[in-house]
């Protein structure tokens, strides 16, 4: 029975994060205010609950399957010289890393008394892993959705409707993943006595940030003895791609205070950092405000638009947002994580790589993280011994790549 | 009617507005209008109109292009005046220009924190200060976070006007009274800007502990609609506020047509106070 004890550092009140606790905070409607004291309040005593946390394990466990493998990926490791292991979040149930946050958000709802579940959802894999605990414990569930998004993951949608939610499709804005976080929060701003937002990412006003990288914190923690135990020693670098920043998070968090492991953070950089079609947040936005908190935004800079979100472009619907989690904000101030970028052609190639030398077909999201194993083994050294966080499968992706690689289906 | 003009300090005009309205044995009427809906000329003769027809206070909208505490009545306002050119620095031009008209009303500016933040809250403050603004309301700047842009306001003679909610405990209120707001926007219900409004749930005792609580005039908004609602809430609040009603009437017709429908109503609203 693990608690989060060695899950990373607290931030300080008000959820803030970095040296001068620039980032972070509680940037939401006074409405709201209530609600995020009082869901602060109650994984405050949660977290540290024996009872709460034998129920969170049990159904990572016996119900998610965890813990998820580490795969020595022996072809790949030949290719590059280095011993690759990659951390199979993709093997969970619903396919992704998703499932870890939603296990314990959703006991939290119910030991909390709400009766009914929402959520946002880019790609449809937070979506899909919400709608499956929310079928587990018996709860309604509206997941809202960007219509852009419900166009081009349409699996997912009809998943999630199989599992009993409701799929909303949101029409206002870029019809994205942050028009379905403004549509979730303006619900949960009117229903917020009796529901709990189930927010997919490390984003979000305290506790979120916090609180989900505690939840996935369990990736990370499993890294150390598996590591331990095929290698006798622990690793020298982790890669994981960063949209919002939960599955990075959770596999970083346990290494951020052990010095000797280099950490690769890796965004979406769609058509080209330059061209200003991307989702590279943190290797190209500014500290803004947006979603509860202060962070790396993509935001208009000057002129008449200065402070309009703008809008972020991927060929991975998970990694196509504005915003990232204030963690890593305050993990690119002070150098503990590298971020870079990857662009949709890099994650195209990476995945057929993957695909073809290792027989795993990964998420599109995940395909920027194993897009930049060349240069974090030039980075670390021949050698090295580098852990990739698998975060998800493909499946849901085959439409999207076939119609990038010209094929019809 | 014009309590407070010529040379006063911008937070004293929004505040001897309120008071000159508590002496008139009225509620003051707050009229909620976006900067650049139908368009940036347009708009700044709608609240030239909105202010001749009998508005106290104008609440200007900061068009943003993520609106999360905002019904789809603003939301697509927002969407308009976005598409038509509207912008920060427009609506600061907007409320210099409405000086340069003599349109003495307090002017708050409304919107969300992401545009002043990125503009920078100390050129934010000195720009809102130079156009005439009198005070700032920031959905996403509870009063926990709001002391980082109280700061640069208040340094030159602006005020900020917090939120208090249904949800608001009394702690939170204590917190508000800190801060010596000019009012407060109390927000009628639990929920996003155009909800329907329920009079009868609105309980003037909660009024009444806000007031005392924070020691300010409460304005009451969300929802309010009709001459009819402005009344009911009149009784109770020190401030009544409209907004998507008054935005609605902006769509409801051609864009040369909106200073007219929206003086209209509020001249019907404030008829009813």
């Amino acid at each position: 029975m693990s608690g989060f004890e060695i899950a990373g550092a607290e931030p300080a009140p008000g959820g803030r994060f970095g040296a001068g606790g620039e980032f972070g905070g509680q940037y939401v409607a006074e409405t709201l205010m209530p609600a995020i004291a009082e869901l602060e309040a109650a994984w405050r005593v949660a977290r540290v609950d024996p009872a709460f946390l034998a129920e969170y394990h049990a159904l990572l466990t016996d119900y998610v399957g965890r813990p998820s493998r580490l795969t020595l990926a022996g072809r790949l490791s030949a290719e590059v010289g280095a011993r690759v292991y990659l951390k199979r979040e993709d093997l969970n149930h619903t396919g992704a890393h998703k499932i870890n946050n939603c296990i314990g958000q959703a006991l939290l709802a119910r030991r909390m008394g709400k009766r009914r579940l929402i959520a946002e959802t880019g790609a449809g894999q937070h979506g899909v892993a919400t709608a499956t605990v929310a079928a587990l414990f018996g709860m309604p569930c509206d997941v809202y959705m960007g219509a852009e998004d419900v166009a081009r993951q349409a699996l997912n949608v009809f998943r999630m409707r199989l599992l009993g939610a409701r799929v909303i499709p949101v029409e206002s804005g870029s019809r994205t993943l942050k028009d379905a976080m403004n549509e979730a929060m303006r619900d949960w701003v009117t229903n917020v006595g009796d529901t709990f937002y189930l927010i997919g990412s490390v984003a979000g006003p305290h506790p979120y940030p916090w609180m989900v990288r505690e939840l996935q914190s369990v990736i990370g923690r499993e890294v150390g003895p598996q590591l331990e135990a095929a290698e006798g020693r622990g690793p020298d670098a982790l890669i994981a791609c960063v949209g919002g920043g939960s599955n990075a998070a959770g596999l970083f968090a346990p290494f951020v205070a052990d010095p000797r492991v280099r950490l690769f953070g890796v965004e979406a950089a769609g058509d080209g950092v330059g061209t200003g079609r991307h989702a590279a947040t943190l290797s190209a936005g500014r500290i803004g405000v947006l979603h509860g908190s202060k962070s790396y935004v993509l935001t208009h800079e000057r002129g008449d638009e200065v402070g309009q979100i703008a809008e972020a472009h991927s060929i991975s619907a998970g990694l196509d947002y504005p915003g990232v989690g204030p963690e890593h904000a305050a993990w690119k101030a002070d150098g503990r994580v590298t971020y870079v970028a990857r662009t949709d052609a890099d994650a195209l190639a990476a995945l057929q790589r993957l695909a073809r030398a290792e027989g795993i077909l990964c998420a599109l999201e995940t395909a920027h993280a194993v897009a930049a194993l060349d240069e974090v083994v030039a980075t670390v050294g021949q050698g090295s011994i580098v852990v990739i966080g698998l975060s998800g499968r493909g499946d849901k992706d085959m439409h999207s790549v076939a119609k990038a690689l010209g094929v019809a289906l | 009617m014009t309590a407070a003009s010529g040379g006063a300090a911008p937070a004293a005009r929004l505040r001897a507005r309120m008071a000159a309205c508590k002496a008139e044995g009225r509620p003051a009427l707050v009229a909620y209008l976006t900067f650049g809906d139908p368009t940036p000329a347009i708009s700044v003769d709608v609240i030239e109109a909105a202010v001749k027809a009998g508005a106290d206070v104008i609440e200007l909208g900061v068009p943003f292009s993520d609106p999360s505490a905002d019904g789809p009545v603003i939301q697509q306002a927002m969407q308009r005046a976005l598409a038509a050119g509207g912008s920060l620095p427009g609506a600061l031009a907007a409320v210099a220009e409405l000086r340069r008209r003599g349109v003495d009303a307090p002017v708050v500016l409304f919107g969300y924190y992401n545009p002043p933040f990125v503009y920078g809250v100390e050129r934010f403050a000195a720009d809102a200060a130079a156009a005439g603004v009198d005070a700032v309301l920031t959905v996403d700047l509870p009063v926990d976070e709001i002391d980082e842009l109280r700061g640069p306001l208040r340094a030159r003679g602006l005020d900020v006007v917090p939120l208090l909610a249904p949800t608001s405990t009394p702690a939170r209120v204590a917190k508000v009274r800190a801060i010596e707001p000019p009012f407060v926007y109390y927000i009628s219900l639990t929920g996003v800007t155009g909800a329907a409004f329920d009079a009868a749930r609105l309980a003037g005792a909660r009024v009444d502990e806000i007031r005392a609580g924070t020691g300010a005039p409460v304005a009451v908004g969300f929802g309010i609609k009709t001459p009819a609602d402005a009344a009911a809430v009149g009784k109770l609040a020190d401030g009544v506020i409209v907004g998507s009603a008054l935005v609605a009437r902006i769509a409801a017709g051609e864009p040369a047509g909106a200073p007219a429908r929206v003086g209209e109503l509020v001249a019907a609203l404030r008829a009813a106070l």
